[in-house]
């Protein structure tokens, strides 16, 4: 069933009389339940309620309370950021925007009676779901880890307790002591991440511990920003960051949490701390929703619906939607798409082309910031990249400490952007 | 530091005597080379109005935050002027060198001039339009060289603010719709000729950012118009 804004005026109009009743008129309202409240899914949330002025009914379920941002969780491993400062409310988007903020799991979908049925037994009647539950991890990417590993082998790479883990496994490495991360294959959310990360780890081990070692085990032949990467190891910590490609064994990796053994390309080495980032693919309700196509949900670019259901949109990480990196940036921009599609269909408000952009800024040493970005817009096949540009070897100082000041800005741009 | 104390010797020397030669402290004419990065926001000059920042003739002697008919300033700088700062050489030595370290929440999105004698040599030429604003040297309002020679079409485009809103959703990632700003500018209730000015020196390269390079490049005149007419709208 649609809706237009007149049916909508209509029925509010008679509604009215019932404002003692207010479920009825709710139930009067177009449904949009969004799944994950992250970059891709408290935006949309966000955008609708605005944009609708009431008219569109917008759940969220998200499971924390407080949502802690995997995005600058690097920078509070490195000492810039402060753990509380990456955590967010949902108070604002609750209270001023009217939205029905749900504390629950989403575990299944029914797209026939279109429904989400959530882990306390809940179910949740939509005319139209949005999917943006960010990553799970691929079961024996990494041989000898598994998700029941994570507490001895921190993967760090949702967001939240488990950056704070990994910090205090660096910090508690004897002196000389070797930190080992598996890097991920392609494709992986942000992928300048795991390089971010191992600049923010030789900071801070830099300081406090400063003849520890960084082993990085890589699948891949080249990785996003590597030669401003390397040439910021090399210039703020030389010495220290040593990596095994895959030319080396670096995609025969296992290893042995019990013993802390990394094995690669079978020879055994004992390290201290070890970040096992494995091979991801899309969070496990569009699998269960069965919008999967091997490991991620593909979409149409021109709106982010689904291409296996036109009743769903899958934003962010999750989805299969051409050029755009995995990143917060770019979930954020496909939401304001989504959500003009979404609205469009429900209100009959005006639809434009849509347009996407990315920008990823990665923080190396101490106001040393890069950063790499596109502008990408939808064709019939693809999302596709338009133009890009990326930060220069052997930049200036002041411009690295502006581009990383504007780093700082945009987290509180995009925050705001997201929570209200 | 000893460059430091004498100028904060004679700045209680000028102050004494407003008469007093500008150029004691810095050279005006240089001081007006460095202007140039300031003109983007601001006019100084006969005829000078507000832009993005509020004209600064008659700066010295001014409190923070209070020049009549401006309407964007930051909290943060009106409460500066509550508080009862004064601007003088000294407070906007301190300001520009870093705005942000004097005032925390400024709109002034300005990395500031680290070498003192720049610093030294803009204050000098600003004093030029304060030290007797009744008599203000007949200089041009200043006509921003880092802008586009602009057909006068483009300028009178009416944006669709609607248009604009939509539009908006990709400025909104970075640039915050409150008008707060740390690290990225605050672009809510510019002057829409300013707006559209920065938007095509962006489009053409003449303004460097590689961000706004890319963003403005696939703007339309019409975008650009409309994206102008809501963020102004904004407050």
């Amino acid at each position: 069933m649609r809706f237009n804004r007149r049916t909508f005026i209509g029925t509010g109009a008679a509604a009215s009389l019932a404002l003692s009743a207010p479920r009825v008129i709710g139930q009067g309202r177009p449904r949009v339940v969004v799944v994950g409240g992250g970059a891709g899914g408290a935006t949309v949330a966000r955008y609708l309620a605005k944009d609708s002025d009431g008219a569109i009914d917008v759940t969220l379920v998200e499971p924390t309370r407080t949502y802690y941002t995997c995005f600058f969780s690097n920078l509070y491993i490195g000492g810039f950021q402060d753990y509380d400062d990456l955590g967010h409310s949902y108070a604002t988007l609750a209270g001023d925007y009217g939205i029905n903020v749900v504390h629950d799991w989403a575990v299944g979908v029914d797209r026939d009676a279109k429904t989400v049925s959530l882990a306390s037994g809940t179910v949740l009647p939509y005319d139209s779901l949005v999917l943006s539950p960010g990553i799970d991890f691929v079961d024996g990417s990494v041989p000898g880890w598994s998700v029941a590993d994570q507490d001895v082998m921190p993967h760090a790479y949702k967001g939240g307790t488990q950056a704070a883990l990994l910090k205090s496994k660096i910090l508690a490495m004897p002196e000389g002591g070797t930190y080992a991360m598996i890097a991920p294959p392609n494709p992986y959310r942000c992928p300048p991440g795991p390089y971010e990360r191992v600049s923010m780890v030789a900071h801070l081990l830099k300081q406090n511990n400063p003849t520890a070692k960084i082993l990085i085990v890589d699948p891949k032949q080249n990785y996003s920003k590597q030669a401003l990467f390397e040439e910021g190891f090399n210039t703020h910590y030389p010495g220290m960051v040593e990596r095994i490609g895959p030319d080396f064994g670096g995609e025969n990796v296992e290893v042995r949490p019990a013993s802390m053994e990394v094995v690669i390309d079978g020879a055994v080495e004992k390290v201290d701390a070890c970040n096992v980032i494995p091979a991801q693919k899309a969070g496990r309700i569009c699998e269960a929703a069965g919008l999967t196509d091997g490991n991620w949900a593909p979409v149409d670019g021109h709106t982010m619906q689904s291409r296996m259901d036109e009743n769903v949109h899958i934003l962010g990480d999750a989805s299969a939607q051409g050029d755009m990196p995995k990143s917060g940036f770019s979930a954020n921009s496909q939401a304001k798409v989504a959500a003009m599609s979404i609205r469009g269909a429900m209100t009959g408000s005006q639809v434009f082309p849509a347009r996407f952009s990315n920008t990823c800024w990665s923080l190396i040493a101490t106001d040393d910031g890069v950063k790499v970005g596109a502008s990408y817009e939808a064709t019939d096949e693809k999302i596709a990249s338009t133009s890009s540009f990326i930060s220069q070897p052997g930049e200036d100082a002041a411009l690295r400490k502006q581009t990383y000041e504007e780093s700082l800005g945009w987290y509180a741009g995009i925050t705001s952007d997201m929570f209200g | 530091m000893g460059r430091a104390a004498g100028y904060i010797l004679s700045l209680c020397l000028s102050l004494a005597a407003p008469g007093a030669i500008a150029d004691e402290f810095g050279d005006p004419d240089r001081g007006k080379s460095i202007y140039a990065q300031c003109q983007m926001c601001h006019q100084v000059g006969q005829g000078a109005v507000h832009r993005v920042g509020p004209h600064l003739n008659g700066i010295f002697g001014r409190t923070p935050g209070a020049v009549e008919g401006f309407t964007r300033y930051s909290p943060g700088l009106v409460r500066a002027g509550a508080d009862g700062m004064v601007w003088t050489f000294e407070t906007l030595d301190v300001y520009i060198e870093e705005p942000r370290s004097l005032v925390s929440g400024t709109r002034m999105n300005f990395s500031g001039i680290s070498a003192p004698q720049d610093r030294y040599d803009l204050l000098a030429y600003l004093r030029e339009f304060s030290a007797s604003p009744a008599n203000i040297p007949e200089a041009e309002p200043t006509a921003a060289p880092t802008n586009p020679d602009l057909d006068p079409a483009i300028l009178a485009i009416q944006g669709d603010p609607a248009y604009g809103e939509y539009l908006s959703g990709e400025c909104t990632t970075c640039h915050q719709a409150d008008g707060s700003a740390q690290g990225i500018p605050a672009i809510v209730g510019w002057p829409t000729e300013d707006f559209v000015l920065a938007m095509h020196a962006y489009k053409r390269k003449i303004r460097p950012h590689p961000v706004m390079q890319m963003m403005a490049s696939r703007l339309s005149d019409e975008e650009i118009a409309a994206l102008a007419a809501y963020f102004n709208a904004l407050q």
